[in-house]
């Protein structure tokens, strides 16, 4: 098991997740909800994959930093940037997008900020990797890669609009 | 970077005011949601401490740490022990014992935030202390200043009234100058201090100060409970001289020139009724980015693990 994703694979990652959302929403209307920072780039692709077949799905973007759960132990709050839904959250079937999926703490993160906006019909999770290891009983409905690693590995995923470049990173924790 | 106490401008860098300024936006945006409350100050305690009266500032405050989830207490000072002769430093005492994360203070002693700031482990923000500092005051300025012109660089703004006693002029001014943005004062000559920055210019006429073409013009409060000696003859006179009359709002609004204020305005004294229905007036818009300003600076100020317990 290599621990490093190319960019060939996160490639691969979109073209499965975009697949399996498409192939699983074909008879309803749904929404796209990026999590920042780095789910918006993984929604974004997802959206471009869509268009290119002839399906276009509403986008929106929702910063979570507010609802974590660990801002008390923080040294310093994480910077807000702010969310943007440019579409009605109720009665919608949202999915939301992220870049990994790990302990599913931002998850009840983002359903909490979700729900303040309104009262969706439907919410599913779609994560480019899942690199299990869950602290709350989350799983995802849609996977782009599923990646082994031990509990304290450190996951670095680099994705062009954010960092330059697509990389993903497995690096061991040596404490 | 963080710090554990808001006590004024003048200790901030360029970078963390625009830091400041860019959060407000974002909690702003929270407003038009229909629930408009976050989670994150659950479970932490704010408490404020006002020995001045205040509504517009108290509430303002009281609203934003509401919305970040807070539980808020007013310490009811004209009912409180302080009456009844307790000490300041006893009193500090008293709020370390309750634990609180925050304390809002408000005092016409200057320097007391920094007292109590120095003295616990809360986070301590200054709401207004004597004639010397504003901080939250000015930030919402600055952020509303920043709304109408986002690149307030060589903007130029001009705060007329009562400078020498006023801790907001002292607090906007000074953020204003670090935002590069030009400042000048417009008063009676009693109320505009000469000492301080020199590159804050300095007027004693109405019409000369537009001839410099201001950006905004940003009028003061006249503080009616502190004419007990008077700088100026009669509030009359005031308004004759340094007020937004009927003739000189018809110019301002010509010039399209924004108006600001920091509340509660005197009708009549700083500026006539035509202002407040004035397209350019900035005076609502003020008090609501004033929750979102202090919602930014509550959420950015942490508490300091080294300070006395």
């Amino acid at each position: 098991m290599s621990n490093t994703l190319t960019e060939a694979d996160i490639a691969q990652g979109v073209e499965k997740l975009t697949r399996s959302i498409h192939e699983a929403n074909l008879d309803q209307n749904y929404v796209l909800v990026g999590l920042r920072s780095r789910g918006d780039e993984v929604a974004e692709r997802i959206l471009v994959a869509l268009a290119a077949v002839g399906i276009n799905v509403p986008m929106g973007v929702l910063d979570i930093s507010l609802y974590r759960d660990d801002l008390a132990h923080l040294n310093s709050n994480p910077k807000l940037e702010g969310s943007d839904l440019p579409f009605a959250v109720d009665g919608a079937n949202v999915i939301l997008v992220d870049d990994v999926l790990f302990t599913g703490r931002t998850v009840r993160a983002a359903i909490d900020a979700l729900m303040d906006y309104g009262r969706p019909a439907k919410i599913e999770l779609a994560v480019l990797i899942d690199r299990g290891h869950r602290e709350l009983p989350f799983s995802p409905n849609y996977v782009g890669i599923e990646l082994e690693t031990k509990r304290l590995d450190y996951v670095d995923v680099k994705l062009k609009e954010t960092d330059g470049m697509d990389l993903v990173e497995v690096t061991e924790n040596r404490d | 970077m963080t710090r554990k106490d808001l006590l004024d401008i003048e200790s901030l860098s360029r970078r963390e005011i625009e830091h400041l300024l860019d959060q407000a936006g974002p909690f702003k945006e929270l407003f038009t949601r229909s629930v408009k409350k976050v989670p994150a100050l659950k479970g932490k305690s704010v408490l404020t401490l006002f020995y001045e009266p205040s509504t517009r500032t108290l509430s303002s405050f009281e609203v934003a740490a509401k919305r970040l989830s807070a539980d808020v207490t007013n310490f009811d000072v004209p009912h409180s022990s302080v009456v009844k002769g307790e000490s300041v430093r006893d009193t500090i005492a008293t709020l370390q014992a309750m634990r609180t994360d925050y304390i809002i203070v408000r005092n016409k002693m200057a320097g007391l935030p920094l007292v109590i700031a120095r003295e616990t482990k809360a986070c301590v923000i200054n709401a207004g202390d004597g004639a010397h500092a504003h901080p939250t005051q000015a930030l919402l300025d600055g952020f509303t200043f920043r709304e109408v012109f986002p690149k307030p660089e060589g903007k130029k703004i001009l705060i007329v009234g009562d400078i020498l006693h006023s801790r907001v002029a002292r607090s906007t001014s000074t953020l204003m100058r670090k935002l590069g943005v030009e400042v000048a004062w417009l008063g009676p000559g009693s109320l505009v201090p000469k000492y301080g920055p020199e590159d804050i210019r300095r007027f004693t006429n109405f019409d000369e100060a537009m001839q410099w073409a201001p950006d905004s013009i940003y009028l003061l409060r006249v503080q009616m409970e502190r004419q007990d000696a008077p700088y100026f003859p009669s509030l009359r006179e005031y308004t004759k001289l340094y007020g937004v009359t009927r003739e000189r709002f018809k110019r301002i609004a010509d010039q399209g020139i924004y108006i600001m204020h920091p509340g509660p305005v005197n009708r009549g004294v700083e500026l006539c009724d035509d202002v407040m229905n004035y397209s350019r007036c900035l005076i609502d818009q003020q008090v609501e980015n004033g929750i979102a300003a202090r919602m930014a600076v509550l959420y950015w100020l942490k508490p300091d693990e080294n300070s006395p317990s």
